[in-house]
């Protein structure tokens, strides 16, 4: 027993048992994710059942089954349900139902036991909208302008047709809202900044104020045709709607133009389903938002989040590595020197949310307030730059990464070898000229590991952005088609923050849970690609610079 | 152009350290003028009294620690480098004081080349570590950097077998071809002298013969300055032979002198191997 102490070989155990725990956990975690998020967009098949009420009365359900567990029927009854038998466990179910507008809830619990008549016919819809969550019924007629043009099963057909012109109509609306006025919106607001300032520095200037004037005609003139052409538009979109009977005999009747997708998910094939998967998936990553978060996509939180790691990381690598080498190359070694140091590797370690107070603080407040101030006084009181936004969030993470760039950069210029130096120097060259053209090459690579801890660290940073930057809903995104096209004054959404949105701000819980989880999924993602990206860069500049050591 | 024997008997009168009034003879490339030197509280040069020749092998031997390489250092001023260097004394270069404070250290850099024990060559092309103290000048033109580069190589014999793989890594050379490549890059910028602190030290037999050849031709061109421990290369290679100890140059003649017949006791006793 003591020669296999000694031997090293629990030693071996211990360390290989440690290392596949980590392993194990990271696949676990890992998997959990990704089959609780990604599993929300495959289509369920929709069940139809009667279910006997607690108090004895019949009624049809129509949804999808979303969750199983078993209770303590002491816990039933202690909630008023009597009527569940004699059974120590009861199995219920938690269905879907759908249909928020008419029955005022999206899911429901369901005792097993008092199930009855289960079926998957397969005319049942399920209609994704705009509004009001999913909806699942039976078609019950299509009418054009309050005339009806279709019923029953016969309506299918055409009902799939007249969406797909719907879907069109709605992305022009859509683009001519969101693009064209929101131009005209931002033109219009730049045009009354100027006129604001000319009034503010007192010049009386007629000759330019006839220019913004008829600047403005011609954009109120533009958005009066655009007026024009959405009216038209609108008047097309809704003159299709559809009427649904659900599950208790009611009909709901729905406008096309608030249906986002309408599918039989009982008549759908294995590939059907698989096209309808990525079709979802990819609604998912590349769409807005809608209904408080909990529906559609997330495309501008990853935006937002890969925009705002981007953004530090040019802000804190130029510093931390200029901090590095006056440190390391430039500052006398004493006390002092040391000192430094040790505070810097200190700031490593300070609470995020400090960051974020002293961001909020320093940049929004003290520097924000300032520009505003001194070039932006035209719009006060509203504040331009004095306001949480996408340029104060990065330079908060910048400041709270900088200590992991300093001390990998200090780390890797000192791994350049002294020969190296002092060739370079023999050579004629001044200290600076070695730094730049030698040195600094050559720690490239540590100067890279530094920033791959940094955005490692940074892109899943959640508290000190909700002071700095962060939104639940952003209106646009930081860089589009309007001049200056990257607006560092806007707020943003991440997706770290979008985590906890959905999650827990949510007024749907449960249908938000999902995509907590493929949220949490993608944000996973999109850090392993910043990495990887990094990581790649990295092993070039290794390849290119290997070090001197035979 | 061509070295001239007849300066040799001024070297030789230097050969006990006698303080030398000839630092105006062309023949004196380098002098040094009672140099000390200590780093911090230690005294590691006494004393330093010699006169380098020019266009001629000038070997510095002794055992570890004795003060050879730091003496070199001083040819171009790496010691400035070093925290806690003092020094005191003179260095002449062409009868100019290389520690007088008007002195561009960049220039006396470029006037006088350094080779390391270690090969370091920069992690980068071939073509690119010779052009480097080229650059540095601001030298941009390529026909200039092109020739220059060739020149360089064919001087430090290397020219041929790199000539296909000039834009390579310089890092994927063998060590005695990444040696060579450090002298061409030192002589690329056309310095008058060359400072080789135990070139071959680190080279297998074969290379180091090689470096032995580039040295014997170099001279023709350049002062040269040589550190090494290994005393049949000092014989072979240099015409002047200086033996330092403790700090203190012992003894300074021809080398076919100092190998032959040296005026010194201690001297001898080096050279027949009683210091191990």
């Amino acid at each position: 027993m003591k020669s296999w102490f000694k031997s090293g070989t629990p030693w071996i155990w211990l360390n290989a048992c440690a290392v596949s725990v980590s392993i194990l956990m990271v696949i676990g975690l890992l998997g959990l994710i990704a089959m609780r998020g990604l599993g929300h967009f495959w289509p369920a098949d929709l069940a139809q059942f009667d279910y006997m009420e607690r108090d004895g009365s019949m009624s049809r359900l129509v949804g999808e089954f979303h969750e199983t567990e078993e209770v303590p029927a002491e816990q039933l009854r202690a909630s008023g349900d009597l009527n569940i038998g004699d059974e120590a466990w009861v199995t219920r179910h938690l269905i879907k139902t759908g249909n928020r507008d008419v029955s005022g809830m999206d899911f429901r619990w369901v005792i097993d036991s008092r199930i009855s008549s289960l079926t998957y016919p397969r005319p049942l819809v399920a209609v994704e909208r705009r509004e009001w969550g999913n909806l699942y019924g039976y078609l019950h007629s299509l009418r054009e302008a309050g005339r009806t043009v279709a019923e029953g099963e016969a309506a299918w057909k055409p009902f799939m047709e007249r969406l797909a012109r719907a879907e069109v109509l709605h992305a022009q609306i859509r683009a001519i809202e969101k693009d064209e006025i929101g131009s005209i919106n931002s033109g219009m607001e730049r045009l009354r900044l100027a006129k604001r300032k000319l009034e503010l520095e007192g010049i009386d200037d007629p000759a330019r104020l006839t220019a913004i004037a008829a600047e403005e005609a011609g954009l109120q003139q533009r958005y009066a045709g655009l007026q024009n052409e959405l009216l038209k538009l609108y008047e097309a979109i809704q003159r299709d709607s559809v009427t649904f009977t659900v599950a208790d005999g009611k009909q709901v009747h729905v406008p096309l133009a608030k249906i986002v997708r309408a599918f039989r998910p009982n008549a759908m094939s294995l590939p059907d389903k698989a096209g309808h998967y990525f079709a979802k998936l990819w609604e998912f990553v590349s769409d807005e938002p809608r209904e408080a978060n909990t529906e559609g996509g997330i495309f501008p939180a990853i935006f937002g989040t890969i925009m705002m790691v981007m953004l530090m990381s040019v802000f804190v690598t130029p510093f931390g590595v200029v901090a590095a080498i006056y440190l390391r190359e430039y500052a006398r070694q004493g006390l002092l020197t040391r000192t430094i140091r040790i505070a810097v590797n200190n700031l490593a370690g300070v609470p995020s949310i400090v960051y974020g107070i002293f961001g909020l603080g320093f940049f929004v407040y003290f520097l924000g307030g300032n520009i505003d101030q001194l070039f932006f006084p035209e719009a006060l009181p509203a504040p331009t730059m004095g306001t949480p936004g996408i340029l104060w969030a990065s330079l908060t993470l910048a400041l709270l990464t900088v200590p992991v760039v300093i001390v990998a950069t200090e780390e890797g210029l000192s791994r350049v070898p002294r020969a190296v130096r002092e060739g370079s120097l023999a050579l004629g060259a001044t200290k600076a000229e070695t730094l730049w053209r030698t040195v600094l090459p050559m720690a490239s690579p540590a100067i890279m590991t530094g920033l791959i801890l940094a955005i490692a660290r940074a892109a899943g940073e959640v508290a000190p952005l909700m002071l700095v930057g962060v939104v639940k809903l952003a209106p646009a995104l930081p860089l589009d088609g309007d001049f200056p096209y990257l607006h560092l004054d806007r707020k943003f959404m991440h997706l770290g923050f979008h985590i906890y949105d959905v999650g827990f701000q949510s007024p749907n819980v449960e249908a938000a849970r999902p995509l907590v989880y493929a949220t949490a999924l993608l944000l996973v993602l999109v850090i392993v690609v910043l990495n990887l990206a990094a990581i790649a860069i990295r092993n070039r500049l290794r390849e290119k610079y290997k070090s001197l050591e035979h | 152009m061509n070295a001239n024997p007849t300066h040799s008997i001024s070297m030789e009168a230097l050969g006990k350290n006698a303080p030398t009034d000839t630092a105006a003879a062309p023949q004196t490339c380098l002098e040094v003028r009672n140099l000390n030197l200590y780093y911090g509280e230690t005294h590691a040069l006494h004393d330093i009294q010699l006169a380098i020749p020019r266009r001629q092998v000038t070997a510095f031997i002794g055992p570890s620690g004795c003060g050879k390489s730091t003496l070199l250092r001083c040819f171009n001023r790496m010691n400035d480098l070093v925290d806690g260097v003092r020094m005191d004394g003179q260095i002449l270069l062409d009868g100019e004081d290389i520690y007088h404070p008007d002195v561009n250290v960049v220039d006396l850099r470029r006037r006088v080349g350094m080779v390391f024990q270690k090969p370091n060559p920069f992690p980068k092309t071939i073509y690119e570590n010779v052009a480097y103290g080229l650059r540095l000048q601001g030298i941009k033109k390529r026909h200039i950097l092109d020739e220059t580069v060739e020149k360089a190589l064919r001087r430090a014999a290397l020219w041929d077998e790199v000539k296909d793989r000039l834009h390579e890594n310089a890092l994927g050379m063998s060590g005695g071809q990444q040696q060579r490549l450090v002298i061409a890059r030192a002589i690329a910028v056309e310095p008058e002298v060359l400072l080789l602190d135990e070139p071959a030290s680190a080279l297998d037999p074969i290379s180091t013969l090689k470096i032995e050849e580039l040295i014997f031709e170099l001279k023709e061109r350049y002062t040269i300055i040589i550190v090494t421990h290994n005393m049949q290369q000092a014989a072979r290679v240099s015409d002047y032979t200086a033996f330092l100890f403790m700090g203190r140059l012992i003894e300074y003649d021809k080398t076919n002198t100092i190998f032959t017949n040296p005026a010194q006791k201690q001297t001898e006793d080096y050279i027949t191997g009683r210091y191990g």
